[in-house]
């Protein structure tokens, strides 16, 4: 194994298709119209030397080091800010370049501390490097006049003003002033890859420094962490602190990130089993390179003191824990499941997986409740998330899945982004969709909450749709009443695409007139003008393309808002091409794929119904089992179950169900209710408080298998450690399986994979050979599209005609009044994610120690309530206490806080309603009620000796 | 909130109901069926069913006939 190498062309490739041929240094190259001179060399293999170009960044020409000799023309350009022109000659090395070279790096080491050994870029060092490129041999400046080098005057021992300390206030890099040559790249990172704008360089000439924010610390800045500049710096000005601590890689392998379902890839690159760092793979196709602080940096999780390793049993939930050997556990759990089977009945068990788990995990979790309980009880968390989007989409297009690749919102020119938080949730892709905003891609945000896309540097949303939670449908069905009586359906795409008769009901039905913005104005709060002026703009704007998340499907109407931005794009013809798309946004890595996976209970892998006698035939021929053809139990339905006592037993896979899931009180209840909970995870999480049998799991970093992202791309994860438990959670099921009867006998997670291509169409020619030469594929990949489908329904859709649906508004039961007078949301933050089980156990709780309760103003003040102050929320299912935070970024009469922490228990506060196509849950709407509170509240307190009790594990 | 099973069920079913109630290209009482049969566990229907033979108490119009269909088969 060695260290993943990747070529640094210097400057960004171009997209021209106009090709220029040229001759550098006697070699003959041909490259698209507008590559620098500097690429049109790396391509041929001529590595000119620089310090301020990469090729992630636009050409700069500021170091003077790049330098080259052109045939007929005067002076010494710089090749990275010179383009390639036909018959052009080109010299890299000549006589005069290298004098020019040598004493651009004798200045820049002039002012540069000498302490290469001890450094920690030592071997990965751009300026080391180039000082040895251009034959650097003497420094004849010295140090003692003016520098930034040292502390104290070399010549009167006196204070140096032009020094500064090491800027240690991020925990997980450094800023060394000491170190930097100010080639910008820190500060061009910052600006194009990420879009934060946090740095800049302050101050001209001798006195130019990097300057986080108004010369803050980083932490005190408006940096977000992403690393972007950290990748970028040549020398060791930026420098993560663990290879500070560890040293340089010496291998690595490319396996793609845990968290959201962007699906970053990334460099594990490690010494032994130790990680050393985690750098963004350049030839990611879904994130190019970049990251956000959690996928670059958040990894220290899986190497955490709580991090449980061997398995543990306890005969009641009330005992402690007690430590025994895989064995005994694994018996223990099949003997007490098959107790219940006898006693209770077979559907009276099932499975709940996360979308935290790889598609080979989900899928033998499935395999093993339908093969081997003879159930179909088997859901995933998506049911709490995305569920609605697999309806939706369905039902209007023919497959579940979003339309487009993250690339084509390149080609926007005008985006709608619909209950989602990009920035903060999708934190790469929403860099991405800032730079195409920069670009001057016009943009549309519905939101009850004034999100940082509504406007942040150089970014401002056109209109801004703060409709009052719970209306989504009502306005997204007046910005269909607008383009239809406006006259601005796209009536070709329509009568070719879509059933034409389906559509003029619908029409007509929009058409009516409690429809119009002037009667939604009064349901949503949002003024008709904006509505009207949004829906003329997304109809006639250009390529429009739909992007949304949670706010969208977490209602009681979470299926029909899907089914109504299905209609929108319909109508408008924004289907089928680059840079248009309905685009669902997924909240965790591997909601696509779990849900592909076969993990809902109506459905088998491939979203064939349970009831589709063809394909449930396949899977008994396979397997060797009779099949039960009735849907299973999803999620909420197995608590309501459980709580009737016809539910008894559960196998919970990487998903804390008691924290994740709305309204705690119920969940806790059906947990308690039942006579064996085995939960599979990395820590003892808050589900575990109720579980029999505790299996531990292992982190993304310690096996092999595949995660799928909101753009249906397939990407591996590879092992890079031995797991701390001594089983990859494949084996763990298998292990199960077996002692279920089930004659499994997997030796990879490869295995798996191949057993899904066989059995279902979707996935017929993906394999992780081709994963391994391609890095990643698209799906659908079978003999049709063998390089799978990058954008979806080119020129027609899956179902045929595309269907419009009717999408009558009704109100959700969750209504403001005199007792719960506002309307709490739920969301997350950048730094924190999901039920914080990963993050919480990282660095990253420097950025959000707690769940905070946002308020506005007006609110706050009518309550009494100040800035910090304990407020008390109450809702018709629990009350709570947080900390208030006094912001008009919530509308009056809205109340948010995110969900990441345990002993806050935002889930304690929300209801079961829930979605009715899905029963995905509503959590963007309880009504509530805030007052003044002097701290936690009872039930947060004795949730608290709960947690502590339920933790105890036996002494030996 | 509610927590009686049999309630529960009525709510969903009603929500299911005017969804397919809105639907002007289809049979309402058709469609709720079908969404019932396609997502609900037998023991959901079976409650459902359970709670109509007792008079249906809650059930909007579309729904009940939906389960009376569902019970017919």
């Amino acid at each position: 194994m060695s260290l993943v190498k990747e070529t640094d062309y210097g400057t960004p490739a171009s997209k021209s298709e106009n090709k220029v041929t040229l001759t550098i240094d006697g070699v003959s190259v041909t490259v698209p119209e507008g590559t620098s001179i500097m690429r049109a060399a790396m391509e041929v293999g001529t590595e000119i030397p620089k310090l301020c170009a990469t090729d992630s960044l636009k050409a700069f020409g500021s170091c003077r080091l790049c330098v080259v000799e052109i045939d007929g023309r005067y002076g010494t350009p710089a090749s990275c800010t010179t383009p390639v022109l036909p018959g052009m000659t080109v010299h890299t090395q000549t006589p005069r370049l290298a004098a020019i070279r040598r004493g651009v790096m004798e200045l820049y080491i002039s002012d540069h501390p000498l302490d290469c050994l001890t450094c920690a870029a030592n071997g990965d060092c751009e300026l080391q490097t180039m000082a040895g490129a251009v034959g650097l041999r003497d420094v004849r400046y010295g140090y003692d006049g003016a520098n930034h080098v040292f502390a104290r005057s070399r010549v009167d021992g006196k204070a140096n003003f032009e020094w500064m300390p090491k800027d240690e206030s991020n925990p997980y890099f450094t800023y060394d002033p000491s170190k930097c040559i100010v080639c910008n790249r820190c500060v061009r990172a910052c600006e194009e890859t990420q879009g934060t704008f946090a740095l800049t360089i302050d101050g001209r000439g001798f006195d130019s420094r990097v300057s986080p924010g108004m010369a803050e610390a980083f932490m005190e800045s408006e940096c977000v962490s992403c690393g972007a500049c950290v990748q970028a710096c040549p020398t060791a000005t930026l420098t993560e602190k663990s290879v500070i601590a560890i040293g340089q890689p010496e291998h690595s392998e490319v396996t793609t990130c845990a968290y959201c379902g962007v699906g970053c890839t990334f460099k594990a690159e490690m010494r032994g089993e130790e990680i050393v760092r985690m750098v963004p793979w350049k030839d990611g196709k879904a994130n190019h390179g970049h990251s956000c602080i959690k996928g670059r940096f958040a990894y220290g999780y899986a190497l955490h003191k709580e991090r449980i390793t061997s398995p543990m049993i306890r005969d009641k939930a009330t005992d402690p824990w007690r430590v025994v050997s895989w064995d005994e556990a694994i018996a223990f759990a099949a003997d007490r499941f098959k107790t219940i089977i006898e006693t209770h009945g077979k559907r009276s068990v099932g499975v709940i997986t996360s979308s935290r788990c790889s598609n080979e995990e989900t899928y033998l979790v499935q395999k093993l409740t339908r093969a081997g309980f003879g159930n179909n009880n088997t859901d995933t968390c998506a049911r709490v998330c995305h569920s609605p989007t697999g309806y939706g989409l369905n039902q209007a297009f023919g497959t579940s899945a979003g339309t487009q690749d993250f690339d084509s919102v390149d080609d926007s020119d005008v985006i709608l982004v619909i209950g989602a938080n990009p920035t903060d949730a999708h934190p790469v892709f929403g860099s991405r969709m800032k730079k195409r905003l920069r670009e001057g891609a016009k943009l549309i945000v519905v939101d009850p909450r004034r999100i940082d896309l509504v406007r942040s540097p150089h970014i401002e949303a056109n209109y801004h749709l703060a409709l009052k939670p719970g209306t989504n449908v009502a306005i997204v069905t007046a910005l269909a009443h607008v383009i239809v009586k406006e006259g601005l359906v796209n009536e070709a795409f329509v009568r070719e695409r879509c059933d034409w008769d389906e559509f003029q009901d619908w029409a007509a039905f929009v058409s009516d007139e409690r429809n119009s913005p002037e009667e939604v104005e009064k349901l949503s709060g949002v003024p008709a003008e904006d509505i009207r002026a949004a829906a003329r703009l997304y109809a006639t704007g250009g390529r429009a393309a739909i992007y949304y998340g949670l706010g969208v499907t977490e209602h009681s109407q979470g299926s029909t808002t899907v089914m109504a931005i299905a209609n929108l794009a319909m109508a408008t013809g924004n289907l089928g091409r680059r840079g248009v798309g309905v685009n669902p946004l997924r909240g965790q890595n591997n909601v696509q794929g779990s849900c592909d996976m076969g993990s809902f209970p109506h459905e088998l892998p491939g979203y064939r119904h349970i009831s589709n006698e063809a394909a449930r035939k396949s899977f008994e021929e396979a397997w060797g089992v009779t099949l039960d053809n009735e849907p299973g139990l999803r999620i909420p339905n197995m608590f309501d179950a459980a709580i009737a006592g016809e539910f008894k037993g559960l196998y919970c896979q990487g998903e804390d169900i008691l924290q994740s899931d709305p309204d705690t009180k119920h969940v806790s209840r059906a947990l308690e209710a039942m006579e064996c909970v085995i939960v599979q995870d990395l820590f003892l999480n808050e589900t575990a408080h109720y579980a029999h049998v505790f299996l531990p799991g292992a982190s993304f970093l310690e096996k092999d298998g595949t995660f799928t992202n909101a753009e249906r791309r397939i990407q591996r994860i590879r092992k890079v450690m031995s797991p701390k438990n001594g089983y990859g959670d494949w084996e763990i099921t298998q292990m199960l399986a077996k002692a279920f009867g089930l004659d499994w006998s997997y030796s990879h997670p490869s295995e798996i994979m191949d057993e899904i291509a066989r059995l279902t169409p979707t996935f017929k020619n993906v394999s992780y050979e081709k994963l391994d030469k391609d890095g990643s594929v698209q799906w659908p990949c079978n003999d049709a599209a063998p390089e799978g489908m990058p954008i979806m329904h080119i020129d027609g859709f899956t179902r045929g005609k595309g269907k419009f649906v009717i999408t009558e508004y009704v109100p959700t039961d969750e209504k403001t009044g005199p007792r719960f007078p506002l309307l709490l949301t739920t969301g997350r933050i950048l730094s924190q994610y999901n039920v914080g089980a990963q993050t919480r156990r990282t660095e990253n709780s420097q950025w959000h120690p707690e769940d905070v309760l946002e308020i506005h103003p007006h609110d706050a003040e009518l309550r009494g309530v100040r800035d910090g102050d304990w407020v008390r929320i109450a809702s018709r299912a629990g009350e709570i206490t947080l900390h208030a935070k006094v912001t008009d970024r919530v509308a009056a009469g809205v109340v948010y806080t995110t969900f990441h922490h345990p002993l806050s228990q935002a889930n304690v506060v929300t209801t079961d309603n829930s979605d009715w196509a899905t029963n995905c849950p509503e959590y963007k709407v309880t009504a509530v009620q805030i007052s003044p509170s002097n701290g936690p509240t009872e039930w947060q307190e004795q949730y608290r000796e709960l947690s502590d009790n339920a933790r105890r594990i036996a002494a030996e | 909130m509610s927590h009686n099973p049999a309630e529960k069920l009525v709510k969903m079913a009603n929500q299911i109901g005017k969804f397919f109630a809105a639907q002007r290209h289809s049979d309402a009482v058709a469609g709720t069926a079908e969404h019932l049969k396609k997502f609900w566990d037998p023991r959901m229907r079976a409650g459902i069913i359970d709670h109509v033979a007792h008079g249906g108490a809650g059930l909007d119009e579309v729904p009940l006939q939906a389960v009376q269909k569902l019970a017919g088969k």
